[in-house]
């Protein structure tokens, strides 16, 4: 059902935990829907220096959280908010056409937390005026 | 090397063939290959199977008559024919369907079905261990309803219901009851006379036989119309050459069922409540789902709060260990379990249930490994999730 990558992803995820400081926090799906993910971002220069996340869901909830990390990590934020669903999906080599709509919030997961940092940012700026 | 253990405990959702079964069914492929409504000895060889093997389990079920037993092609055809046929060939006696929230899809959909055919269909509650309320039985039995039908015990939380109770409500307004005993049969006695059923799904797999092949006791008397149409075989119900081998060897589990049901069961019992107390008291916030004794032999069903069923599923299958979920992930729906919602579960703990089935070749041994496995596959997944209280990932 799953291929040997989203299997390795979910024996292993990367980048699982929480930022306790995080510039930014990003959170989508529902339990009820059995899919609850939030991603965690540090931003230092535009650039995402640090992104975690902790997931309630499945195999591929899981698989599809740890990957975006991967591929987010180091991206500036323009870069980061370009990553699709349908990006983490092929990097993972593709999953079950019924995952591919109830477990693949990953990315927007990413860009929610993005928004919130550039919301926050914006405010400050505001401020400062 | 060390080989990956492998232990299967997903019972419900298919069985071996026990191998006495097997060989039973051997000789009816290659050497009485004959067809039974043949005149001739090839015929008449098959024709004398087929009647012992309708024999064996109308004693199984200590139906009054071997010719009331209907061969189908399954427990999903059995409801359909029982459900569509009664309903269908007893318009006269009213257009109600009265059936509970907690059956298997083939009663649910086909109830849903006859709703576009002019029938009314109303599913009634159960309780939080999955008992169906007889209270509500009472109140929408009317004197319109045509028939009842109740699952004699749900094979996701194991619940067995009290039939002859239901039996004696149902009779009391003149409604035929029809039981689904696909998960029961085979692992707790069942009596059909004592406990008053007038129509009976038993499926094969469900007692070690073949899948493919079940089948629907009919109370004689009772007017059923036929899903097939054809050369009249089974008493005109259900046309088509009978599946002969499938047929013997669903006679011989049968006969192996009631012969060993009582020590298989005492067994199957004491490994269920075993591993039920292994996979709840180690672990915190875990939970039984369905009734603690009134339930299936082989049914284990728990449930973990914070975390989600197939990823435990997952967990299992990487130690070799098959069980299956309440989940909608691994469902081709996106809904979780309706029998686990009916019981009063929240979706968030219908998501994070697991069920183990056990079956003849379970050991002591082997739920002991399953019990060890779990505390930490459970720690692993809440670890991750954000739902789980700080306080348990320390």
């Amino acid at each position: 059902m799953y291929t040997e990558k989203v299997m390795e992803h979910f024996k292993n995820p990367r980048n699982m935990g929480e930022i306790p400081d995080a510039d930014g926090v990003g959170t989508v799906g529902n339990p009820v829907c059995g899919d609850l993910m939030t991603i965690y971002i540090k931003v230092k220069d535009n650039r995402l220096e640090d992104i975690k996340f902790k997931t309630f869901g499945c195999g591929s909830a899981i698989a599809t959280s740890s990957m975006i990390t991967e591929l987010a990590k180091g991206k500036t934020l323009e870069e980061a908010m370009k990553i699709t669903r349908a990006n983490v999906a092929d990097e993972l080599g593709g999953l079950p056409p019924v995952k591919m709509h109830c477990s693949n919030l990953a990315a927007d997961a990413l860009h929610a937390a993005i928004e919130y940092y550039n919301k926050k940012r914006k405010a400050a700026d505001e401020v400062k005026k | 090397m060390s080989t990956l253990k492998r232990v299967y405990m997903d019972h419900a959702a298919g069985k071996p063939v026990d191998s006495r079964v097997a060989e039973a069914m051997l000789p009816y492929m290659k050497t009485f290959y004959g067809n039974p409504s043949s005149l001739h000895q090839f015929g008449q060889e098959a024709r004398k199977a087929l009647e012992d093997a309708r024999t064996k389990i109308a004693e199984l079920v200590n139906a009054e008559r071997k010719e009331s037993i209907i061969f189908t092609s399954g427990a999903t055809e059995s409801n359909n024919m029982a459900i569509k046929g009664v309903a269908n060939r007893n318009k006269d006696r009213g257009t109600r369907i009265i059936t509970s929230s907690i059956e298997h899809m083939s009663v649910v959909n086909t109830c849903k079905f006859l709703t576009t055919k002019g029938f009314e269909a109303v599913f009634l509650p159960v309780d939080n261990y999955g008992f169906v309320k007889l209270e509500s039985l009472e109140k929408e039995l009317t004197d319109k309803t045509v028939l009842v039908s109740i699952v004699y015990a749900n094979g996701e939380i194991g619940t067995i219901q009290p039939m002859k109770e239901i039996s004696k409500i149902v009779h009391s307004k003149n409604a035929y009851l029809h039981v689904d005993a696909t998960a029961a049969c085979g692992q707790v006695p069942i009596d059909i006379k004592e406990e008053g059923i007038d129509l009976l799904t038993i499926s094969s797999n469900g007692t070690y036989g073949p899948k493919g092949i079940g089948a629907l006791y009919i109370k004689e008397g009772i007017r059923v119309e036929p899903l097939l149409h054809g050369g009249g075989q089974e008493r005109g119900l259900r046309s088509g050459t009978e599946n002969l081998p499938s047929i013997v060897g669903f006679g011989k589990a049968a006969e192996i069922a009631k012969n060993e049901m009582q020590p298989e069961g005492e067994r199957l019992i004491r490994l269920r409540d075993r591993l039920i107390d292994g996979l709840l008291k180690p672990i915190p916030y875990s939970f039984l789902n369905g009734h603690p004794t009134r339930r299936l032999p082989d049914n284990v069903s728990v449930r973990y709060s914070f975390i989600e069923g197939e990823s435990m599923l997952l967990s299992l299958d990487m130690m070799g260990v098959a069980a299956s979920s309440g989940s909608a992930c691994t469902a081709k729906t996106l809904e979780p379990s309706h029998v686990l919602l009916a019981i009063g579960l929240k979706h968030e703990e219908a998501h994070g249930s697991l069920m183990f089935t056990l079956g003849r070749q379970n050991t002591e041994e082997e739920v002991d490994y399953v019990v060890s496995l779990m505390p930490s596959i459970v720690k692993r997944l809440r670890a991750i999730s954000p739902l789980t209280p700080k306080e348990l990932n320390k």
